[in-house]
């Protein structure tokens, strides 16, 4: 099976989840008591006259099937809805907001992916020395660290001291790169650590422990009997066979990673989708929770896509399956 | 001469393998290992003393005069109404911006998040060992809708799932074990699906087939005992990522609910006061790290003490490794006349 | 030690209290090759088992003979109930326990009780031996839980292990000692039968004797019928009355052990017998070994005919285009089955005609 025919299965298979996940969705939150859910979706603040009018707009009298319909029909032209608590649509809300976030999964991500597998590669060919056994420290310190604490961390170690000192380039909140390369990387870079941290660690570990034992297998053996380099024994045949493992766990973290993502932007006040989906909650601005679900639904089916891909161009044995 | 007219009369038992003590389970050999492990016994005195202190907070508060709900205006708050240093007014860790008595709040804390960790990683090793077994053994469409249900659930995104559950629901302590619970299992699942399949094509599983055992017997019975071990590792590297997951969805604000003392929102409150009570943030952080890096340690030296073949492949590596990582390149490249054939490369 | 004039091929006989034990006629099993995917499809099948019959009579020992891959395991499975059957009928007793459910042929595990290969595979490691050996009486619940050990020591007694062992693990035994661990299980039912599939293979040549000694005494005293399997030739001379040799998922021979070792008809037989080991050098020396060419063909996709035509040094054309029957060649006993269009006369020399075919 080629890779077009193994893209288009995996494209399909990825609108029938998110079909799913938005009827999941629509059911969890639609189907309760037409006051209940008029009442969260016009937002707390929300008056009786704005509460009927959104009975209104939004048809909440209709049985549940024509709803159902009219929201899958809504989503289908990509409309997430309305906010009562901001006045503004949903997908305003969102594409304001996306930048932040998306600064902060593209640097995190890139980083993370450097320094894991960097790391992980050097400890397993130095396995045992000084090098591996601080790492693996690095690594389990990492581990039991949530991000939120190493965000909190990061602020009282790194940034209150360095801007007491009247250095400024670190900064919390959000500056997008249109501010200027080096004025965007002193507001991520805290947040990008972060991010990475936890992250990194897991791979660090995976890698590690996968190419540790791929090295110990006899092929590598032959290839270092042929007088092969060392360096092409191990990236070529070591890390490649390594690798599998790696990129199909990576499928498995997207969801936990946006867990990351949410808490990262809330530690640092980058005013990001995730940050402002959990303070919805406390305005219970509903619009606003929905779309977030949704959205993240679909980069985590985006996000596995491309991993399968990926682990596709690795492996040939999947493709024929 | 064919083997069979070699006569040995077999009047006596064949001699057995000499042993001192009679028969020496795997557990009490992992337990021996365990214990001569430093880092791994010292773990263990550190999650021992967690649950000591936790089980003692009301004493504690007792103890010091200071409920965990408290406000102490007076003595607790500065001047301009911020927290007071460890040390001050008879506060051993200070207090945080309402005045309570930090190590009070640390405490009870502590509770909630080891109750958390413990009943959640209980409720998801029996669930995910249940499913697991039933996946693995039995294999065909009950396997394949099960182990993509196992798929799906690990892949979710739990921020998302907990931010939906609480907006409809509401945040309670249920909520948060149900969640947890949730995802938890699903990891134990798939490893004890894996380690099903593969134990069941074993000849004992085909033994007691034919001696008529049914599937659930064979389950707990035959395959159960050989799962074990990885479970339990397994179970005590999740506990950590429980009181983690739980401390998250507080300091989101989807979880434990103030006033009631949960590290995550603790640390969420404390946030806007970094700059000026470093401790508000640095003790309740630590008692998170300690307590995570107890059990990661723990369930590391576990599986290093049911598994000791890891540590001897190293070690034999290691030796070995040495002389060849001196210069490999000499061998292809610089030594005069060796010719190598050019495919080689 | 008469044998009863034995029809393999029974055509709807009424079974009755005689005296075979177990009857398998025509029996076929095929593992479906299937394509993986969501939507599989069968592209093919493994041709384990392509129609078997035998009998075995109470209180003897058949010995079933064959390479790898001749099915010889598959069929022992099938008539244990381990495996369905894809067509053909296994009478045991009297009764069609062919494909049973489990619950209905749970009677019928009490009586047939099977001995494995590998004396390390074959016992859970994490259970105690008391418990392993006790697991019949655990699951029929023949005998209460109380009295479960007292017998359970009397079985580890009889075949020669220490009962005080009862509480040691599988890893403490040797290899002979696992066997009879795994012996004393099959017997605590005091079964009717027991397949033995290879269980001396794995053991080494002088524990071998003392387990084979331990199965026959047990056969004495219990009055066992044993189905044994293996491909070592001379450990089968040994225990059985009666010898099958099965080729590719077929019966190639059948017969009484001395007329089937004395005079084999069937070339696939008289190859197999000559490359057994002999101990002796001379006459080691003055064998002539019968070498066929080729492997073993694939069970997927087995040769037209007679399955042992593109090996054999007697093949012809026939032997392409007609399966041979299994039936009594001329000159031969009634009870001596051959499968052959050109069976092997007496004097021939097969190694010759070998050796000129290659």
């Amino acid at each position: 099976m080629t890779i077009i025919r193994f893209l288009i299965r995996r494209i399909l298979t990825g609108l029938v989840v998110l079909w799913l996940v938005a009827s999941g969705t629509f059911f969890l939150f639609f189907a309760r008591p037409v006051a209940t859910v008029a009442r969260q979706l016009a937002g707390r603040e929300a008056t009786p006259a704005v509460i009927n009018q959104t009975i209104k707009d939004l048809g909440l009298n209709q049985p549940i099937g024509v709803q159902y319909w009219h929201f899958l029909d809504r989503l289908a032209h990509l409309n997430l809805g309305h906010s009562y608590f901001n006045q503004e649509s949903v997908n305003t809300i969102l594409k304001q907001d996306l930048p932040p976030t998306a600064s902060l999964v593209v640097g995190g991500t890139i980083l993370w992916l450097i320094v894991g597998l960097s790391i992980g590669i050097i400890s397993a060919t130095r396995a045992r020395s000084l090098f591996d056994r601080l790492s693996t420290v690095g690594v389990l310190i990492g581990l039991s660290m949530p991000p939120f604490v190493i965000g909190e961390f990061l602020l009282l170690i790194v940034f209150v001291p360095l801007n007491q000192h009247g250095f400024h380039w670190i900064q919390d909140q959000y500056a997008g790169p249109s501010q200027g390369i080096v004025t965007w990387a002193g507001h991520m870079i805290l947040p990008w650590i972060t991010l990475a941290a936890v992250q990194a660690a897991i791979y660090t570990r995976l890698m590690r422990g996968q190419l540790l034992s791929v090295l110990g297998e006899d092929y590598i053996r032959t290839a270092r009997a042929k007088g092969l380099s060392e360096r092409r024994v191990i990236f070529r045949h070591g890390v490649r066979s390594a690798l599998t493992p790696v990129v199909s766990q990576l499928g498995i973290d997207v969801g936990g990673f946006l867990g990351g993502v949410v808490v990262v932007e809330s530690v640092f006040g980058l005013g990001g989708i995730g940050q402002v989906a959990v303070q919805s909650i406390q305005t219970e601005d509903l619009p606003v929770i929905i779309g977030f679900v949704l959205v993240a639904a679909a980069f985590v089916v985006v996000a596995n896509i491309l991993v399968d891909l990926a682990y596709a161009l690795l492996d040939p044995r999947v493709r024929i399956s | 001469m064919s083997v069979t007219e070699i006569q040995f009369q077999a009047a006596a038992v064949e001699s057995a393998p000499v042993q001192a003590v009679e028969g020496r389970s795997q557990w009490q050999l992992t337990w021996r290992r365990l214990r001569s492990d430093k880092v791994a016994v010292a773990s263990m005195i550190v999650i021992l003393v967690m649950i000591a202190l936790a089980l003692a907070a009301p004493g504690i508060a007792a103890l010091v005069h200071h409920g965990p709900n408290q406000a102490f205006v007076n003595t607790g708050e500065n001047a301009v109404g911020n927290p007071v240093g460890p040390g001050t007014n008879g506060f051993w860790l200070g207090t945080d911006d309402t005045g309570r008595d930090l190590m009070v709040r640390i405490f009870y804390g502590a509770r909630i998040s080891l109750f958390v960790g413990l009943t959640t990683t209980a409720i998801a090793t029996v669930a995910g060992v249940t499913v697991g077994m039933i996946a693995g053994y039995f294999g065909g469409l009950v396997d394949t809708i099960l182990a993509r249900f196992i798929d799906a659930v690990l892949a979710f995104p739990y921020v998302v799932l907990a931010l939906a559950l609480v907006v409809v629901f509401g945040p309670s302590l249920t909520i948060i074990i149900a969640l947890i619970s949730f995802f938890a299992w699903a990891g134990i699942a798939r490893i004890v699906r894996g380690q099903t399949l593969s134990l069941k094509e074993k000849e004992y599983i085909e033994a007691a087939r034919s001696l008529g055992a049914g599937p659930f017997r064979i389950m707990f019975i035959d395959i159960l005992p050989n799962l074990l071990a990885p479970v339990l590792v397994l179970a005590t590297l999740y506990i950590p990522a429980a009181v983690v997951f739980e401390a998250t969805l507080s300091f989101l604000g989807l979880g434990v609910q103030p006033p009631t003392a949960s590290w995550g929102n603790i640390l969420s409150a404390a946030q806007p006061f970094y700059t000026v009570a470093w401790w508000y943030i640095v003790f309740p952080a630590l008692a998170l790290l300690i307590t995570t890096l107890a059990f990661n340690l723990l369930g590391d030296g576990i599986r290093d003490a049911m598994d000791p073949t890891t540590e001897r492949l190293l070690r034999a590596r290691k030796g070995a490794k040495r002389p060849r990582r001196a210069k490999p390149l000499v061998l292809t490249e610089e030594i005069p006349g060796a010719a190598l054939p050019p495919a080689a490369q | 030690m008469t044998h009863e004039a034995v029809d393999p091929v029974m055509t709807g006989a009424a079974p009755g209290g005689d005296d075979i034990l177990v009857r398998v006629e025509n029996l076929v099993k095929y593992f479906p090759v299937r394509t993986v995917g969501f939507i599989r499809r069968t592209v093919g099948n493994v041709q384990a088992v392509d129609g078997v019959s035998l009998t075995i009579p109470r209180g003897k020992t058949l010995g079933l003979v064959g390479e790898t891959g001749s099915g010889k395991s598959t069929l022992a499975r099938c008539v244990a109930g381990l495996l369905p059957a894809t067509s053909g009928k296994v009478i045991f007793d009297g009764h069609d326990i062919t494909n049973l459910s489990r619950a209905r042929m749970q009677p019928f595990r009490r009586e047939i009780q099977m001995i494995f290969q590998d004396p390390y595979g074959s016992l859970n490691p994490r259970r105690r031996v008391g418990a392993i050996i006790g697991d019949p009486f655990a699951i029929h619940k023949t005998v209460p839980a109380g009295e479960r050990k007292r017998k359970v020591q009397e079985l580890m007694e009889r075949v020669g292990l220490n009962p005080e062992h009862y509480n040691r693990f599988p890893a403490e035994f040797s290899g002979g000692q696992r066997q009879r661990i795994g012996v004393a299980r099959a017997l605590a039912l005091r079964p009717k039968l027991i397949i033995c599939d290879e269980p001396v293979s794995a053991l080494d040549v002088s524990i071998q004797a003392q387990v084979l000694n331990l199965l026959a005494d047990l056969q004495r005293d219990y009055e066992l019928t044993y189905l044994f399997i293996a491909h070592d030739l001379e450990v089968v001379r040994h225990v059985s009355d009666s010898v099958t040799v099965m080729y590719l998922g077929r019966v190639a021979e059948s017969g009484p052990k001395e007329l089937v070792y004395d005079s084999p008809r069937h070339p696939y037989t008289a190859a197999l017998l000559s490359a057994a080991p002999a101990a002796d050098p001379d006459a080691a020396a003055s064998r002539q070994r019968i070498i066929l060419t080729g492997d073993i063909p694939s069970p997927i996709d087995p040769p037209s005919g007679c399955r042992f035509h593109p090996r054999c040094p007697k093949a012809q054309e026939l032997c392409s285009q007609q399966d041979p029957p299994l039936e009594v060649k001329a000159g031969d006993a009634a009870t001596h089955l051959t499968a052959c269009h050109f069976p092997v006369e007496a004097g021939e020399n097969l190694a010759a005609e070998a050796a000129a075919r290659r």
